[in-house]
């Protein structure tokens, strides 16, 4: 019975998972682990009952920071990449540019960013849409780049305009590689709200767990890991369903 | 002359320095003619297409076309390439009817007479043996199948000159007789030009009215054969005296003008 579920790839996370905390909880007993270095998972559930009212608030602000954040990315992303994939010209000059910015520790901004904008909502949103949007950037001019040239002859002699190449090859071309960007735009917009949070907010996740640190409250640091953990998961599993519903002709249904 | 080529002359930087593909090549096509240009390998052929749709134009020479000097795209010509190119997001019907969203005056009228276009791609379909298969996606088709659309897609928007570069170059040895009868049938039926390339010599007598034998690089034409045999003309042809003699014939000048390079 227990042999057959093990085998079961559906089962599969949720055994692994449970085994994890289990793992987890008898380690921190046996060792007798003192709370304020490593709490037991039972531990940080009971943090998360006893501080359900801050925890849940603090989690929205970062839920929507970081979506915020990651729907501006997608935006701008798009919008870069249409223009980045449009001409060899464009693309050799603007790639260097976005190589050296992406390659800045996007923590390294946010103290700019308080400059400018001040403590609270706005540098994690801005914070997180830098260190998304890149990736959207590159996948979506890969997409571009990467059109059959014997497909642009049909159409460029037929008299297509560049703009219709576009539209009718280049975009929905380039689409399955900006869905599947996604994934890994939401990730990455996490860590960046989250690393906006811990130094620079005075709501959101980050902030709590900075909080809650400075008073020696482990359990509570660990809600928060938690906390984030589910919410980086619930959206990467969206974003993979709407990547699935989205792409279908890339994945050619299976059938044939 | 329908298409006139005239002392064309044709070069295309490389990472090699420049590369003289066509030189001095001159050529001639009446209209609603089928013409069949073969050739070594690496003779320009492509090029020739290239120049014949106005995608490249040429470094000297005269090009024309429908009494028109050469300019710049075409859209009164189709193409059709060895890879079907269908795109994998369309249906076989959107495939074929992507023209239509290009070419005007149709890219205008699409909107408001959509079910006539759309009856229209579905005659064509099924005039090469597609009935049915529109709903379908281009991956769930068999290479000959695409192929097929591939034709109708060149097609649909009526063009007065055909331009078809190996389109059959990758089928097997049935599927690809089998192409030829359809393509024999659509040009019986549309009497549109046709400039076919082609490592084909079978495929060129069997289909063309005059074919056109290209030197090495750099391409020129060496030489031009009427194909006697009357239309329609049934498969069996392809194994009887005369077809097999001019077979040979052909055979023999590409291999001269291999050659010549080696």
């Amino acid at each position: 019975m227990i042999l057959t579920l093990l085998k079961s790839p559906r089962a599969a996370p949720f055994i692994y998972a449970v085994a994890l905390i289990i793992l987890w909880e008898l380690a921190v007993r046996i060792g007798d682990m003192p709370v304020y270095i490593l709490p037991a998972p039972s531990v940080i559930v009971g943090a998360i009952v006893k501080y359900w009212s801050p925890i849940l608030k603090n989690s929205l602000v970062t839920l929507w920071t970081t979506l915020a954040g990651f729907l501006l990315a997608l935006v701008g992303g798009l919008a870069l990449g249409l223009l980045v994939g449009w001409s060899k010209a464009i693309y050799s000059g603007l790639y260097p540019l976005m190589v050296g910015f992406n390659s800045i520790p996007k923590v390294a901004v946010v103290p700019i960013l308080v400059i400018w904008f001040g403590i609270g909502v706005v540098p994690a949103i801005i914070t997180a849409f830098l260190i998304a949007f890149f990736p959207v950037v590159v996948n979506v001019a890969t997409g571009l780049a990467t059109i059959e040239p014997e497909t642009e002859d049909v159409l460029r002699a037929l008299g297509a305009s560049k703009w219709d190449v576009m539209t009718k090859i280049g975009i929905p071309r380039a689409l399955p590689y900006f869905f599947g960007s996604l994934k890994i735009a939401i990730t990455l917009a996490f860590v960046g709200s989250v690393v906006s949070e811990t130094i620079a907010a005075n709501a959101g996740l980050g902030h709590m767990m900075l909080a809650a640190q400075s008073q020696f409250n482990v359990p509570l640091v660990f809600a928060g890991l938690v906390m984030l953990a589910v919410e980086g998961i619930v959206m990467y599993a969206v974003m993979a369903e709407i990547e699935k519903r989205t792409t279908g002709w890339a994945r050619r249904g299976g059938v044939r | 002359m329908f298409v006139s080529l005239d002392g064309v002359r044709l070069a295309y930087p490389s990472d090699y320095g420049e590369v003289l593909a066509l030189d001095g090549l001159t050529m001639g096509i009446e209209e609603g003619e089928f013409a069949a240009v073969v050739g070594p390998s690496g003779c320009g052929k492509s090029s020739l297409m290239r120049l014949a749709t106005g995608l490249h134009l040429p470094q000297s020479g005269a090009i024309r076309v429908a009494d028109k000097p050469v300019t710049g795209p075409l859209s009164i010509t189709g193409m059709a390439f060895q890879n079907p190119s269908l795109l994998p997001w369309r249906t076989t019907l959107a495939n074929v009817m992507l023209p239509l969203e290009i070419v005007r005056p149709h890219r205008r009228r699409l909107k408001h007479e959509r079910t006539a276009y759309t009856q229209k791609a579905e005659d064509l379909l099924s005039l090469v043996g597609l009935e049915g298969f529109g709903a379908r996606f281009p991956w769930q088709l068999s290479g000959g199948m695409q192929q097929r659309a591939n034709l109708c897609r060149a097609l649909i928007h009526d063009p007065v000159l055909l331009m078809l570069d190996e389109p059959f170059g990758a089928l097997d040895a049935f599927t690809r007789e089998e192409l030829w009868a359809v393509m024999q049938d659509l040009h019986a039926q549309k009497r549109f030009t046709v400039i076919l390339v082609t490592h084909d010599l079978r495929e060129a007598i069997y289909l063309a009215d005059k074919i056109f034998v290209m030197s090495a690089r750099p391409g020129r034409i060496i030489s031009e054969h009427r194909v006697p045999f009357p239309r329609p003309r049934p498969m069996d042809i392809t194994y009887e005296r005369e077809f097999v003699d001019l077979v040979q014939e052909l055979r023999g000048e590409i291999a001269d003008a291999r050659k010549e390079v080696a």
